[in-house]
């Protein structure tokens, strides 16, 4: 059952955005982000909207997969509308009742408030849907490379990354096994308080550490066998490179962000 | 002969856990020399010093007295550190914490990778090094999906894309099953026989050795027994006074011979076996 679990779900496949360079797809989910802040009015927002829904249809990612990933956001996402819808001030009253004012202003911002925050969530989505975790490792050890001048440990923080993902399986496949070998030993996860069953934990956690220690051990020398010795010197099989593609995606990105910053320059 | 390996008196303690607490001596004098493009099995029981060993022929661990030569160069140099460990390259017991990547490929890669190979070049050795594992079909796999034998598979495909000219398993098997382990054993004869890549073999298993051209049991941080597996094997008294058996052949024999047949000792496989049986019944 653990193994089950995804983490940043990763759907393979060949569209347009999965052969985009990692870099491309960080970069301009940046941009997007950029212009939805900037983003001021109907139309703007309505550029926003129309170039996310563009690049879903050319993901070839089914629409439901970004609803059921939307989920644990709910709460947030309600929290965020009721409280622009009641806390903003504005001169249309539209209701009055009690302390509570609607106004035709709350209406609005409540409205782009949601708006910005769910076309937010889903281009970061887009991005993980569309990118290995190792591409996105890469990208993002490429895109902050220049960072290694100033002896930010940027290799190091991407090795991490690579291994962490890679020893997740490993690990929860490794809970499984002591859960199952702690239940036959009459070992009780099921009942109880909240409390009683984080305890119930404890005899799981301690083999579970003690093992990932050994297994960090191990891995460490297995890597030095073969060689590592840090970042530098360093040669990469698979080199990232912009293609034609790439370019399109960059310029589409910032023809959306040059259209909203003319729109709010103009104030409309 | 040239020799690939070589430690002369080789004498190692692993330090205590403070400065007064003694260490564990492991080895006194230990000499032992490995010929280029052999085969070798090393033996014994647990603690006799196997892994030890292997970990002392790719610098892992430093002697502390005494010298290890790899192919002329010192272990104990520091900056031959590179040279010796992609010269002999290491696989260990446990396929799942020797893998680096998340894709069978990326991990191939990463010893070529850690040595500054030009791209196109490492793309290459690692699809010759996968065709040599024959695991080619799962380049693009996650390696937590694949079998334990597939798995240690990549681990020796790993170690070869750094083209070594010797490589170590410390029981590479002994987390297999039976099918794995016949994988993995093919697979390293195969390297030792068409690419002339000396292998030494650590192993628990007796019909793995017998497979080596030349077999070494330890005891005890000591050579006990050493030479071709025939010979070695055939001293099945000795064997069972170091805490090990033969294979079950001769075993098979030596149980034999107690009840007053006189089979030769020699046996490793079973056909070898059952006629020289056949022949001592007609006899």
């Amino acid at each position: 059952m653990l193994k089950d679990i995804t983490l940043g779900q990763f759907f393979p496949g060949n569209s347009f955005l999965h052969r985009l360079d990692p870099r491309t797809k960080l970069l301009c989910v940046l941009v997007y982000i950029v212009a939805l802040f900037v983003a001021a009015n109907w139309l703007s927002y309505g550029l926003c909207l129309l170039f996310l829904i563009a690049a879903i249809a050319v993901s070839h990612i089914r629409p439901k997969a970004f609803l059921n990933g939307m989920r644990p956001m709910i709460f947030l996402l309600c929290m965020t509308a009721i409280l622009n819808l009641f806390f903003t001030q504005g001169e249309t009253v539209l209701v009055h009742f009690w302390v509570i004012t609607l106004t035709l202003e709350g209406v609005y911002r409540a409205f782009f408030m949601l708006m910005r925050i769910l076309m937010l969530i889903t281009s970061t989505f887009l991005l993980t849907y569309t990118t290995s975790p190792i591409a996105l490792t890469d990208g993002l050890e490429s895109l902050l490379g220049p960072l290694k001048a100033l002896h930010a440990p940027v290799h190091e923080l991407s090795m991490m990354m690579c291994i962490a993902l890679r020893f997740i399986p490993t690990l929860i496949e490794e809970t499984d096994k002591i859960m199952s070998a702690q239940k036959a030993r009459g070992a009780d996860f099921e009942s109880g308080s909240l409390i009683e069953r984080a305890k119930a934990l404890i005899p799981v956690l301690v083999p579970l550490f003690i093992s990932a220690f050994r297994r960090a051990g191990e891995l460490a020398t297995a890597m030095e066998c073969r060689c590592y010795h840090g970042g530098e010197g360093r040669t990469k099989m698979k080199l990232l490179r912009y293609h034609r593609c790439d370019f399109l995606g960059f310029g589409v990105t910032f023809a959306l962000i040059a259209g909203v910053g003319v729109l709010r320059a103009f104030g409309w | 002969m040239n020799t690939t390996i070589t430690a002369e008196h080789l004498s190692f303690t692993y330090p205590g856990a403070d400065d007064t607490a003694p260490g564990v001596r492991v080895f006194e004098d230990l000499n032992l020399e490995i010929a280029e493009g052999s085969f070798v099995a090393i033996l014994g029981a647990n603690g006799c010093g196997k892994s030890t060993l292997a970990k002392h022929f790719n610098s892992i661990l430093l002697p502390s007295g005494g010298k290890v030569w790899v192919y002329g160069m010192d272990t104990a140099n520091e900056e031959k550190l590179l040279a010796i460990r992609r010269t002999v390259g290491m696989v260990f017991q446990n396929p799942d914490n020797q893998i680096v990547a998340n894709v069978v490929e990326e991990d191939v890669a990463f010893g070529p990778e850690n040595l500054g190979v030009a791209s196109p070049e490492i793309r290459r050795r690692v699809d010759n090094a996968l065709k040599t594992v024959d695991m080619s079909a799962y380049s693009s796999h996650a390696p937590h999906l694949l079998s334990g034998g597939q798995k240690q598979r990549i681990a020796i495909a790993g170690v070869l894309a750094m083209e070594p000219r010797c490589i170590v398993l410390d029981e590479p098997t002994a987390m297999l099953d039976p099918k794995g382990r016949r994988e993995v054993l093919d697979t390293v004869l195969r390297l030792n026989r068409e690419k002339g890549i000396t292998v030494i073999l650590i192993t628990h298993h007796m019909d793995e050795a017998a497979r080596a051209q030349r077999v070494v049991v330890l005891h005890r941080g000591e050579v006990a027994l050493d030479g071709a597996p025939k010979a070695v094997f055939s001293h099945v008294e000795e064997l069972h006074k170091l805490g090990l058996t033969a294979p079950d052949t001769v075993e098979l024999c030596y149980a034999l011979n107690r009840h007053g047949f006189r089979l030769p000792l020699d046996c490793l496989q079973p056909e070898e076996c059952a006629q020289s049986i056949w022949n001592a019944g007609k006899a």
